[in-house]
């Protein structure tokens, strides 16, 4: 997994509740059976017109947040189905990291195992970031993972919640299944205590 | 001792490690998998050098990109062709029980879990699909994760895990006639939001949910996810056991008795409490019609189109304004009065047989209209056998309905099922996204009866005013 410290990036708004993971990366593109290359379907149905050029009305199109690495969303982002392509897609098209006012569990957990951040902070705040963004053109955040904070450009700071093991995981791009076969033993007391 | 949830004590059983700080390890006794969701964690233990740690405990189906239509014929989709045969050599690879394309077995992941006895009262199961939540049904913590979590639970056969909350529903009183499983579902999705179970196991509890069938209670355990709920669960009882008596999976003879004695103890204690808890009154709920582009965005079959204009919040004003827009609805249009082009019965929701008995209840003798094009698509290879031995298959096409084979079909349309762009569609399936039946499709969500009989009138109805045969 990709370790997550710190980051400073551009950040894009989508002003949408209920994003879901359908919309994110449409069906017709799960049929790969590599983990790269989602890049470009990201958002396709909203991205792209039926033509297949770029639709100039979606705002990740706006020549202003080509270089965007922060995405800001409403609430319950990532809703709907389990597919780990949502972070895989949202990370290679080059997001760092997700900060919206609530997250669907399974989403938000697949977020954390790829190294992708999802970072919740209250939905008036979220709001009022996202109208500084657009009202303002190359507004970066800065995410520190380590003291748990989003600093917006006038140095505005915001603290957010993170359990301690993810958070953990994370810092240092903790190989979740090598953790887990440390405890090997009880793995095997416990089978045997259940007669498996 | 201190009374208990019947989630309680399922996690309390499958604890391998807590300590503070750290993500619980927690055991999982079953493992389901498919074609879509595995391919990256097969070639992640590759990569690893990682085994399977217990391969008789994972079971896999081809469900998700499979034609429906005549299986004689060459698959055209190379690359859905390509999946398929992944998971294939995967399972031969680590020696995982495989039910194809061409298995009588097959079927939607999560209906062959209960059909062939793999689902069990107080088991852990997880599956890389968000729709796991439908075992719950049987009293499993049934669990939907996604590819790196699947890889996991090869490799380990745990899961990392944080500790849901409990969230009790509690539905009393007889339901009224022409309301099903699948409108007390979307009735709650629609009272709680998409996000209203999100950190939380739903227990459905009370006397609606226990007079419910085992399948109306998959019916209702399915959608859980569509509440955010990270798993739905109903007390097992004497009809549970009954389901699974004499299943290929289940324990057999004295073994089944003694097991019937554990599940016993699983409903939850008296006075044991939850940590959030709603009461709905069955008597209340009418046949439910989504108009919306989220499942909570539904409706009374009697309701009309609901008005932006009516909605306070800034951010719920604006959904639904996208989602009218999307579904082509204008608000104060009675949702009988909205005319669809396709039908969908199938979908891990709904396609069982006590569903396809319904909707053919409803499409006996009649016809559907000639503007629509009407699907049925049994969710296993053996209730599409159940159905045919009961001619319910004649009754469909005979009524102008198209039979399929088993699979998930229009459900997400991997497959050639699909909506073209502005077809609207009633949909017993369980997600009304955009694009989700097909980009630019319009799905609404209704139960199979009212699926039936949208498909005959070319238009909702209520079928509280239809008189079954
Ligand atoms: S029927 Fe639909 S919801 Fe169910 S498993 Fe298949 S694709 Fe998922």
């Amino acid at each position: 997994m990709e370790a997550f410290k710190k980051h400073t990036g551009i950040a894009a708004p989508l002003n949408r509740i209920n994003v879901d993971t359908d919309q994110i990366i449409p069906k017709q593109f799960l049929k790969g059976i590599e983990r790269t290359g989602f890049e470009n379907y990201l958002f396709y149905d909203w991205r792209f017109l039926d033509s297949g050029a770029p639709d100039p009305e979606f705002v990740l199109n706006a020549p202003r947040y080509q270089s965007a690495s922060i995405l800001v969303a409403g609430a319950n982002f990532g809703c709907g189905s389990s597919r780990e392509h949502a972070p895989w897609a949202l990370q290679q098209y080059g997001f760092k990291a997700i900060v919206a006012s609530s997250f669907a569990d399974i989403f938000r957990g697949n977020s954390f195992k790829n190294g992708l951040l999802p970072v919740t902070l209250p939905a008036d705040i979220v709001a009022d970031i996202i109208a500084q963004i657009e009202a303002q053109e190359g507004y970066a955040l800065t995410i520190d993972l380590e003291s748990q904070t989003v600093t917006r450009p006038n140095g505005t700071l915001h603290a957010f919640d993170i359990g301690e093991f993810q958070k953990q995981c994370l810092l240092n791009g903790l190989d979740e299944i090598g953790w887990t076969l440390q405890f090997e033993a009880d793995i095997s007391a416990y089978e045997s205590r259940r007669g498996i | 001792m201190e009374p208990k949830t019947m989630f309680e004590k399922i996690w309390k059983d499958h604890v391998v490690r807590a300590m503070p700080n750290e993500a619980t390890v927690l055991y999982i006794d079953t493992h389901l998998i498919h074609e879509v969701t595995t391919p990256q964690a097969f070639e992640g233990l590759r990569l690893a050098g990682r085994a399977v740690r217990h391969p008789e405990f994972t079971f896999a189906t081809m469900d998700h990109n499979v034609p429906t239509t005549d299986r004689s014929l060459p698959i055209k989709d190379q690359i859905a062709v390509k999946q398929m045969e992944t998971l294939a050599k995967n399972c031969e690879e680590f020696d995982i029980t495989l039910y194809d394309i061409d298995s009588p077995e097959q079927g939607i992941v999560h209906v062959i879990g209960p059909e062939l006895g793999i689902t069990q009262p107080g088991k852990t199961i997880c599956c890389g699909d968000s729709h796991t939540s439908t075992h719950g049904a049987l009293g499993a913590f049934a669990l939907g994760i996604g590819t790196s979590e699947v890889e996991h639970v090869l490799a380990t056969q745990c899961l990392l895990y944080d500790k849901p909350e409990t969230f009790e529903i509690r539905v009393d009183g007889k339901l009224p006639s022409g309301v099903t499983a699948k409108d007390i579902i979307l009735s709650i999705i629609r009272r709680i939001g998409t996000d209203g179970g999100t950190g939380t196991v739903i227990e459905y509890t009370g006397s609606t949910i226990s007079g419910l069938s085992i399948e109306e209670r998959m019916t209702v355990c399915n959608m859980s996810i569509e509440a955010g709920a990270r798993a739905g669960l109903i007390a097992p009882d004497d009809e549970t056991y009954e389901y699974l008596a004499n299943r290929q999976f289940s324990p057999q003879g004295q073994d089944f008795d003694k097991a019937v004695e554990i599940w016993r103890e699983l409903p939850t204690d008296e006075g044991a409490a939850y940590d959030k808890s709603l009461h709905i009154d069955a008597q209340s709920l009418a046949p439910q019609v989504t108009w919306g582009t989220n499942p909570a965005m539904g409706a009374d079959v009697t309701d009309v189109i609901p008005n932006p204009e009516e909605i306070t919040t800034d951010d719920a004003k604006r959904a639904t304004e996208g989602a009218l827009a999307y579904m082509g609805l204008t608000p104060g249009t009675k949702i009988t009065d909205v005319d669809i082009d396709k039908v969908f019965i199938g979908s891990c929701t709904n396609s069982r047989i006590s569903d396809l008995r319904a909707a053919a209840d409803i499409a006996k003798g009649r016809k559907v209209a000639e503007t629509v094009n009407a699907l049925v698509v049994p969710g296993s290879a053996s209730v599409k056998r159940q159905a045919e031995a009961e001619g319910l298959d004649e009754i469909f096409r005979a009524a102008g309905f198209e039979w399929r084979e088993a699979g998930c079909s229009m459900c997400l349309g991997m497959n050639p099922d699909i909506l073209m762009p502005q077809q609207r569609c009633a949909s017993t399936s369980n997600r009304n996204f955009e694009g989700r039946q097909g980009k630019g499709g319009r799905t609404h969500l209704v139960s199979p009866q009212m699926a039936a009989a949208a498909a005959i009138a070319g238009h909702f109805v209520d079928v509280r005013e239809w008189e079954s045969n």
